[in-house]
């Protein structure tokens, strides 16, 4: 079933009344009118989040090495972030002589589509989705991998050795990681059923006891590598290799200045909250909120939305952590943990998954522990 | 029929957004930013020295068989998602068996390729050493 915002919006009184009136065209034009002002909040929304991003990377890191942070722009430097998107609009946009213009011109366009085109799919709630299409997640891996062509058209067609060194880095561990995500995303739609996003959440309870890295042995490794994966995929430390700024200077984004680096930053923090709220969609419950609390009222929908931005936010805040804790790898580990670590233990959790779906019904662990549980206590008496 | 299409209209508009975006922001910076080319402005940055050379020449990119063998398992992949998006289905009418069969056998010709390659050595970023001169004067 395809639903969007609108469909939502159209179970109100007054909405579904103002459509009734309308000529098919003119209801079209309405709708575009409507998905155009939810795209441009939730655009505005997750750019803010991702400025915000790099403020947090900044305080954090400093908390971690017992520094301040920055602390000048506004209350607790927090407006740091605009300051940083000013200066960069006012620097020089320098290009380099030897480069393929055209690729350098497209590639930061490659990353801003893709991670923008990913925020159609995220359930933000049980309503307030953009468009809740029936491949979702299929779609959301399909879109985020132009990410990875825009680092590497970046790294290629900047013409120097850095970049190109990045830029190589980059696609080989995007498309590498790729494989035990897709994989671990395979284990959870094989539990649901189903390709839809907001399926997925709803599958799911608003306690932990119903969230899918609880539902077996399978899905709580999976958990983890889907983790390790994500982290690789935007290429956040200790997977920064494409651009590891103590070996490659910058590494694919060497030569770009000034706006065209500011969006590469910017697709890359954005990208991050992506993949840390579809982390928290497939294994930890998304939206759900305990006892549904609300329903489909307004004050449930935002109970709801704000459900899914704690856990975006608490797996965020992890991805940060990670990366001032654990030292970078070599390429030659990175590759030795997907293909001879992660693939395989996915592929194995896979098969997992299928066998006890077919031999338990679908059923989760807890489940069937008080199954068995009852069953014993009612053979006592 | 137009209810089928209406659903990816968020999507054009969200690439839209993208595209607006950037493109707006290189227009309202052309008339702030500063613009001063000179030669070595221009020049690829390589800490200070001047370039030798371009970039694009021959290496030893590595993963060649890397880059095969991804394609075949995102081409599984795809393969695999409408075969375990009706699992659940096909399993709550007692028919699990024929897909799980099927996942079973696809799963394992993958296996068997991935497990070719390992025992090849073309999962190992540093080839084999037998044929490289250090080996040999070791020996």
């Amino acid at each position: 079933m395809n639903e969007t915002i609108v469909t939502y919006l159209k179970q109100f009184e007054f909405v579904s009344r103002g459509y009734a009136g309308l000529s098919p065209h003119m209801a079209t034009l309405v709708s575009v009118i409507i998905f155009g002002i939810f795209a441009f909040v939730i655009v505005n929304v997750c750019a803010i989040i991702g400025g915000l991003g790099t403020y947090a990377e900044r305080k954090i890191s400093a908390d971690m090495q017992m520094r301040i942070g920055p602390n000048r722009v506004g209350p607790y430097g927090i407006l740091q972030f605009l300051a940083d998107g000013v200066k960069m609009i006012m620097k020089e946009d320098t290009v380099p002589r030897d480069c393929d213009r055209f690729l350098f011109f497209i590639a930061p366009f490659f990353c801003l589509v893709g991670v923008f085109a990913t925020l159609a799919v995220l359930p933000f709630s049980n309503g307030f989705i953009l468009t809740d299409l029936n491949i979702g997640v299929f779609y959301l891996l399909g879109v985020a991998s132009m990410v990875g062509m825009g680092v590497f058209l970046g790294g290629y067609s900047s013409n120097s050795k850095w970049s190109m060194l990045g830029g190589m880095r980059g696609a080989s561990q995007i498309i590498s990681y790729e494989i035990p995500v897709t994989i671990s995303i395979l284990s959870i739609v094989l539990l649901t059923g189903s390709l839809s996003l907001r399926d997925m959440a709803n599958a799911q309870t608003g306690f932990p006891t119903g969230w899918y890295i609880f539902h077996n042995p399978f899905t709580f490794i999976g958990f983890f590598i889907f983790f390790i994966g994500i982290l690789a995929e935007t290429n956040r430390a200790p997977f920064d290799l494409p651009e590891a700024e103590s070996e490659l200077v910058s590494g694919y984004n060497t030569e770009y200045s000034g706006m065209r680096f500011a969006f590469f930053a910017l697709a890359e923090y954005v990208e991050v909250f992506v993949v840390c709220s579809l982390a928290s969609v497939l294994f930890l419950g998304g939206f759900k909120v305990p006892f549904d609390i609300g329903g489909n009222t307004i004050i449930g929908q935002l109970l709801q939305v704000g459900t899914f931005f704690g856990k975006a936010f608490l797996l965020y805040y992890v991805v940060i952590w990670v990366r001032w804790t654990l030292p970078r790898l070599r390429v030659d580990q990175l590759m030795t943990v997907c293909w001879k670590y992660l693939t395989p233990i996915a592929l194995f959790n896979l098969v997992g998954c299928a066998f006890w779906m077919y031999f338990f019904d679908g059923k989760s662990i807890l489940t069937l522990l008080l199954q068995t549980g009852a069953a014993a206590a009612g053979g006592h008496h | 029929m137009s209810q089928n299409f209406d659903v990816y209209i968020p999507v054009v508009l969200l690439m839209g957004f993208a595209i607006i975006i950037i493109i707006g922001a290189l227009i309202v910076g052309r008339f702030i930013r500063p613009h001063h080319p000179t030669e070595l402005k221009q020049t690829a940055y390589e800490c200070g020295e001047l370039p030798v050379g371009s970039a694009w020449s021959f290496f030893n990119v590595r993963f060649y068989v890397v880059g095969l063998i991804f394609i075949i398992f995102d081409v599984e992949s795809a393969l695999m998602f409408p075969v375990v998006t009706v699992f659940k289905e096909l399993n709550s009418i007692g028919k699990g068996g024929i897909v799980l069969v099927e996942i079973l056998i696809f799963l394992a010709v993958l296996v068997s390729g991935v497990a070719y390659c390992w025992r090849k050595g073309d999962l190992d970023w540093v080839k084999s050493f037998q044929n490289t001169v250090g080996n040999k004067i070791k020996k």
